[in-house]
């Protein structure tokens, strides 16, 4: 998918108005099955500046976790389509398309979810002695993390999450949105290294963007999802 | 520390006449603990990069661990989802569930054996639930961590890679999909799947 050339097209055009658009849609279309909506921003578009800009962080939401929503709805309707038709010759595209546009949703709702204005600094309780735990110390983990990052091959992500299989944590290296990732990991601390996560702002420089993503961490978020993925795994 | 192979649940026979003992024998004492090795291996590795706090190869072990940790989890599992004689249907919750999502049991199994057969080179199919979108998915994960619904919880798993099928089917995946259907652990499936969606809601990404 080309999302960055699609997404200067479509800043031209529809600007502002886009997002409401589209969730005003989804909330309107009968459809069997409840579709699937954007999630709001947690917080104002130029809340984590100076560290994530708003042009930014208003663009990856509005039209780039926006478009991976509407990619999920189409995937499912195709799907539900070719089931009664009983006609299924497309179904890798669609099962790709399922993944991609889902995967990519979920990340970008954890992404938002994990950053907060007044973020950074160290986690704590639980979810520093397991960090200790499984990587050493803190700064092990961080600097583990920080390459992870930094060294994704084209566009991917850098994943925090807890396995309930092997009761530890791991870093992984998710290429796309869907590709690499350990089975049943469950996420919690994700950063995006699309290009479009940061651009703008530091074009070829990703050290500085992880650099400048660890000051609106928000780590009260992390540790909550640690605790719900541990009682419950 | 280090990771063990899960013992088969059964004898290496006992899915016959539909899973060939070789096949099973191999399957098991060979690949799958192959996945364990390399998940162990790439751990080391990595508790060896924090050690020295160099990572020139963080890249290759990341591909490792994806790799051969899913592989890991997926055998587990795929040993699970088969049984001798562990129902014929899916049961309660999931019954129900399989209806909502996908009309009825057999346009389920049309799917899921339409996303067997046509996986390109390795990999599986799998049915998941998603926490965060309250549904049940057939997935066509590619080798073993490739196409993976985030956060997808799995509630069974048809290995198609060709060491699985090969020395029995050949060629001839549908015939593969088609002995397996006979060995489903639907009870283990159904009891799996009530255990996952009990606690979904907690696990879901908000």
């Amino acid at each position: 998918m080309t999302h960055y050339g699609r997404t200067i097209a479509a800043i031209a055009v529809v600007a502002a108005g886009f997002a409401h658009q589209s969730m005003s849609l989804a909330q309107t279309a009968a459809a069997p099955k409840t579709e699937h909506q954007l999630a709001p921003l947690p917080y104002a578009y130029n809340a984590l500046e100076p560290y994530y800009d708003a042009e930014t962080v208003r663009i990856h939401h509005d039209l780039h976790h926006a478009a991976y929503v509407r990619g999920l709805n189409s995937a499912e309707e195709k799907l539900i389509e070719a089931r009664k038709t009983g006609d299924l010759s497309a179904i890798q595209l669609w099962e790709r398309l399922l993944a991609f546009n889902g995967s990519g949703d979920i990340l970008h709702t954890i992404f938002f979810a994990n950053m907060t204005p007044n973020g950074g600094g160290e986690p704590t309780g639980e979810l520093m002695e397991q960090i200790r735990r499984d990587f050493g110390s803190y700064e092990a983990f961080r600097k583990q993390f920080t390459q992870a990052a930094v060294t994704v091959e084209a566009s991917g992500w850098a994943v925090l999450g807890w396995s309930p299989e092997y009761r530890r944590l791991y870093i992984v290296q998710v290429l796309n949105h869907q590709n690499n990732t350990l089975m049943g990991l469950r996420p919690l601390l994700v950063l995006d290294m699309w290009e479009h996560a940061y651009y703008l702002k530091f074009q070829n420089r990703r050290p500085e963007w992880v650099e400048s993503w660890w000051n609106i961490v928000n780590w009260p978020d992390v540790a909550r999802r640690f605790a719900e993925a541990r009682k419950n795994s | 520390m280090a990771h063990e192979l899960p013992p088969l649940p059964y004898a290496y026979n006992a899915l016959e006449p539909y899973y060939d003992e070789q096949t099973v024998r191999l399957h098991h004492d060979k690949h799958h603990l192959a996945y364990v090795n390399g998940l162990n291996k790439a751990e080391e590795k990595m508790e060896e990069a924090r050690s020295s706090g160099d990572y020139p190869l963080i890249q290759h072990w990341e591909r490792q661990l994806a790799f051969h940790g899913s592989g890991n989890i997926l055998h587990t599992l795929f040993w699970q989802s088969m049984a001798p004689n562990a129902g014929e249907e899916p049961k309660g919750e999931l019954a129900d569930q399989i209806e909502a999502d996908f009309g009825d049991l057999n346009t389920f199994r049309n799917q899921f054996s339409q996303a067997a057969i046509t996986v390109e080179g390795n990999g599986w199919a799998a049915l998941a639930w998603s926490p965060e979108f309250q549904r049940l998915y057939i997935v066509q994960i590619e080798n073993h961590q490739k196409q993976v619904l985030a956060n997808a919880q799995l509630v069974m798993v048809l290995d198609m890679w060709e060491h699985a099928y090969y020395l029995k089917f050949q060629n001839r995946r549908p015939d593969w999909v088609e002995s397996w259907w006979n060995i489903v652990n639907w009870d283990g499936a159904s009891e799996r799947f009530r255990l996952i969606k009990e606690h979904s809601k907690a696990v879901a990404v908000r």
